[in-house]
C-alpha cells in the first residue's frame, strides 16, 4: 500500500493543472481522427523537458489515457474511430447516436471507460511491484532476451506480415548502433554528421509516428471532411450510471479482456475492443441487438480499450520492456530524465512511480468527468480539415525535435525516418517493432556485452545465453509468438485461397 | 495484383535489401571487430530477412501494403516537396518562425477544400496562419524558450 502515501503528491496545485491540461487535450486530440495516442505521447514530450520528472509523467500519462477515450467521440459522433482502439465503439455508438441516444452513449462510453481504466490502473498498483522485485532476479542473459523477446513480439504480432515485421524490428536494432560503441569508443555507421552521436531516440519517435500522419492526410488531397457531426441532445447522467451498472456482464468482459490483453505486449486497444465486443455479444442473452444502437457494444468496447492501458504499462515499469509503441514513448520520457524502469523506479524513485501511477487513477475519474463537458467541442476539432491538421502536425514535429538539443541534425533525423516510414508503411512494414528496436536496441547490445564478458570468464557464451530455466522460457516464448504468427499467417494464406478459388 | 504496386514493392524490398546488405558489410568489415559484434549479429538477421522479401517481391508474392496509386502520389509530392524543403533549408535558412509561417501557408492553400476563387477564403487562411504563428511562438519562444535560428528573417 505504498503507492497510498503518494497520492497528495498528484493534488499539488501545477501537478493537479498538468493533468487537468492532459486529459482535457488528450481528449480533444484523441477525438480528431489521424492523431493516434502514441502520436500525440510522442508530440508532448519536448514540453515535459522543463518539468520535473513526475510531472513530465502525469502530463504525459493523462494524454495517453484520455486519447484513448476521446476516440469514442468521433467514433460515436462521426463514425470515424479517433484511435485504432475506438473501431468496436463505432459499431453500436454510432448507431445509437443516429436514433438520438448520441448523448447517453457518450456517457456510457466515458463510464464504462473510467470503470475499465480505474480497474486497470488497479492492476497496475497492485503487480508492479511484485514483478519489479522478481525483475531483480534477472542477469544480463535474461535482460538480453528480454528486450529481443519485446521487438519479436510486437514484430510478429503487430504487423501483418511477419518477416516485414522483424525486418522492421531488425531496422529498429541497426538504427540504434549508429554513433559511437559505448565500450570501444569505435564509430559506427556514421555516414552524415547528424547521426554523429547516434540517433536520439525522441526526435526519431516524432519523426516515426506524426510524419507519415502528415503524409497520409496529404493524401487526402484537398477532400473536406464528409462526415456530418450528430447534434449531441441533452441525456440526465443518472440513467447512464444505472445502464452501466445494470450491464454487468459486458462491463466485467471488458475490463476482464482488456486487463489480459493489455498484459501481453504488441497486443494493442484495437484487439481488446474488437474481442471484448465479441465475447460479450457471444455470451449476451440479446445477442441479437449488437451492432443496432445497443448499450452492451458501447459499455464492452470501450471498458476493454481503457482497461488496457494500466496492465500494457507493467512489462515497462518492471521490466524495462514497453509492451506497446505507447509505452515505448513513455519509456522514451523517462530515459530523457535520467530514469530507468525496474526496480531501480521503485527503489530510488517512488515519488516519481507512485506519483505518476497515482496520477493515472485520477485521471481516469477526470476523463469521465470532463469527457462528457468536451465532447462537443472535441467532436467540432475532429471536422478541422487535413490541411490544417498536416500543417499543425509538421509544424509540432518540426519545432518538438529541435528542442530535444537545439540541433538542426535532430530535425533533419526526424524528417528523415519519417518520410522513409512513410513510404515502408506502404508496403507493409511497420512502425511499432522498428521503434521497439531502436528503444531496446542499447538494452539489448549493452547486456550482450555484458554477458559475453561473465561467459568469458566462467563458462561460454553458448551455455551462458542458452541454459537456465528463465533464459529458455524467454527463448521459447520468443520462438513461440514467431511461430504462432507465422501459423496464422499460413492460415490466413489458405483460407483466401480457398476463397478465391470459390470466387 | 497489378503491375504497378509489384514493381512498387520489387524497389521498396530491393532498397531494403541494399540497406541490408551495406549494414552487413560494414558490420564485417570495420574494425575493431569487438565493437561489431553486436551489429554482425543484427546485420546477419537483417540482410537474411531483407533478401527473403527481395525474394518474394521478385516473385510477385508480396502481398501485403498497397503500394502508391499515381492519384496517392500526385496528392503527396507536391506537400512533400514543401516539407522537405522547409526541413532541409529553410527552417534554417530563413529562420524557424518565418519558414513555418510560410510553410503553413503554403500547405493550406495547397490542401485546403475551401474554393481559391473566393477571397473570404484567403481571408480566413491568413488568419489561421497567424493564429499558428501566435501559438507556436508563445509554446516554444515564450513558455519553453527555445531559442531557434533566426537566421536572415525572424
Amino acid at each position: 500500500m505504498e503507492f497510498l502515501g503518494y497520492f497528495g503528491d498528484v493534488f499539488t496545485p501545477f501537478n493537479f493543472m498538468l493533468l487537468l491540461i492532459g486529459t482535457i487535450g488528450g481528449l480533444i486530440l484523441g477525438a480528431t481522427p489521424g492523431l493516434s495516442p502514441t502520436m500525440a505521447v510522442a508530440l508532448l514530450i519536448p514540453f515535459t523537458f522543463k518539468l520535473e520528472a513526475a510531472q513530465g509523467l502525469i502530463l504525459l500519462g493523462a494524454a495517453y489515457t484520455s486519447t484513448v477515450a476521446g476516440g469514442a467521440v468521433s467514433a460515436i459522433l462521426l463514425k470515424i474511430p479517433g484511435a485504432p482502439a475506438n473501431i468496436a465503439t463505432t459499431l453500436d455508438g454510432h448507431t445509437m447516436a443516429q436514433k438520438g441516444e448520441g448523448a447517453k452513449a457518450l456517457q456510457l462510453s466515458f463510464l464504462a471507460s473510467a470503470v475499465g481504466g480505474v480497474f486497470g490502473v488497479l492492476l497496475l498498483i497492485f503487480l508492479t511491484p511484485m514483478l519489479a522485485k522478481w525483475a531483480l532476479a534477472f542477469g544480463p542473459s535474461h535482460l538480453f532476451w528480454l528486450a529481443i523477446l519485446g521487438v519479436t513480439v510486437i514484430g510478429s504480432l503487430d504487423s501483418s506480415s511477419l518477416v516485414k515485421g522483424l525486418l522492421s524490428g531488425c531496422i529498429g536494432l541497426w538504427l540504434a548502433t549508429i554513433g559511437f560503441d559505448d565500450i570501444m569508443g569505435a564509430q559506427r555507421f556514421i555516414f552524415h554528421p547528424a547521426v554523429g552521436g547516434g540517433i536520439n531516440v525522441i526526435p526519431a519517435l516524432i519523426g516515426l509516428f506524426a510524419i507519415p500522419q502528415v503524409i497520409t492526410m496529404f493524401a487526402k488531397g484537398r477532400s473536406a471532411t464528409e462526415a456530418e457531426v450528430i447534434v449531441v441532445q441533452r441525456s440526465p447522467i443518472k440513467s447512464a450510471i444505472q445502464e452501466v451498472f445494470s450491464r454487468k456482464r459486458a462491463l466485467a468482459i471488458g475490463t476482464a479482456v482488456g486487463s489480459v490483453i493489455g498484459l501481453i505486449p504488441g497486443v494493442g486497444g484495437q484487439i481488446a475492443g474488437l474481442v471484448a465486443y465479441d465475447q460479450s455479444k457471444k455470451f449476451s442473452p440479446e445477442s441479437h441487438k449488437f451492432g443496432t444502437g445497443h448499450s452492451e457494444g458501447v459499455i464492452a468496447a470501450e471498458s476493454a480499450n481503457n482497461a488496457m492501458v494500466g496492465p500494457s504499462l507493467v512489462p515497462l515499469l518492471t521490466l524495462s520492456i514497453p509492451g506497446s509503441p505507447t509505452a515505448a514513448v513513455l519509456l522514451g520520457g523517462l530515459l530523457i530524465h535520467g530514469i530507468f524502469p525496474g526496480s531501480d523506479l521503485f527503489d530510488n524513485h517512488p515519488d516519481v512511480a507512485w506519483t505518476f501511477i497515482n496520477s493515472m487513477l485520477i485521471g481516469q475519474i477526470l476523463m469521465c468527468i470532463f469527457g462528457l463537458y468536451v465532447a462537443g467541442i472535441a467532436a467540432s476539432v475532429a471536422r478541422v480539415p487535413h490541411a490544417v491538421m498536416a500543417a499543425v502536425v509538421l509544424g509540432l514535429a518540426v519545432f518538438g525535435s529541435y528542442s530535444v538539443q537545439n540541433s538542426m541534425g535532430d530535425v533533419y533525423v526526424m524528417a528523415s525516418l519519417g518520410v522513409g516510414m512513410y513510404f515502408l508503411e506502404r508496403f507493409g512494414f511497420s512502425a511499432a517493432p522498428l521503434v521497439l528496436g531502436l528503444i531496446l536496441g542499447p538494452i539489448a547490445e549493452a547486456n550482450f556485452v555484458q554477458g559475453s564478458m561473465i561467459a568469458n570468464a566462467t563458462s561460454s557464451v553458448g551455455s551462458y545465453f542458452f541454459t537456465g530455466p528463465l533464459n529458455l522460457t524467454l527463448i521459447a516464448i520468443v520462438v513461440a509468438s514467431i511461430a504462432y504468427s507465422a501459423w496464422m499467417e499460413f492460415a490466413h494464406r489458405r483460407y483466401t485461397s480457398k476463397e478465391e478459388i470459390l470466387g | 495484383m497489378s503491375d504497378l504496386p509489384r514493381n512498387q514493392h520489387i524497389v521498396a524490398s530491393g532498397v531494403v535489401a541494399v540497406v541490408g546488405i551495406w549494414v552487413a558489410y560494414i558490420s564485417y568489415t570495420q574494425q575493431p571487430a569487438a565493437a561489431f559484434l553486436f551489429p554482425r549479429m543484427i546485420s546477419t538477421v537483417f540482410a537474411v530477412l531483407a533478401i527473403w522479401t527481395f525474394g518474394k517481391a521478385l516473385l510477385g508474392r508480396s502481398k501485403v501494403g498497397q503500394g502508391l496509386s499515381k492519384q496517392a502520389m500526385t496528392s503527396i509530392l507536391p506537400g512533400l516537396i514543401v516539407m522537405l524543403v522547409y526541413v532541409f533549408w529553410a527552417a534554417k535558412g530563413l529562420g524557424f518562425y518565418t519558414a513555418s509561417t510560410i510553410t503553413f501557408f503554403i500547405l493550406l492553400s495547397l490542401y485546403d477544400p475551401a474554393p481559391h476563387g473566393d477571397m473570404r477564403t484567403w481571408i480566413k487562411r491568413i488568419i489561421i496562419t497567424a493564429g499558428f504563428l501566435a501559438v507556436m511562438y508563445g509554446l516554444f519562444a515564450a513558455l519553453l524558450n527555445v531559442y531557434t535560428p533566426r537566421e536572415i528573417f525572424f
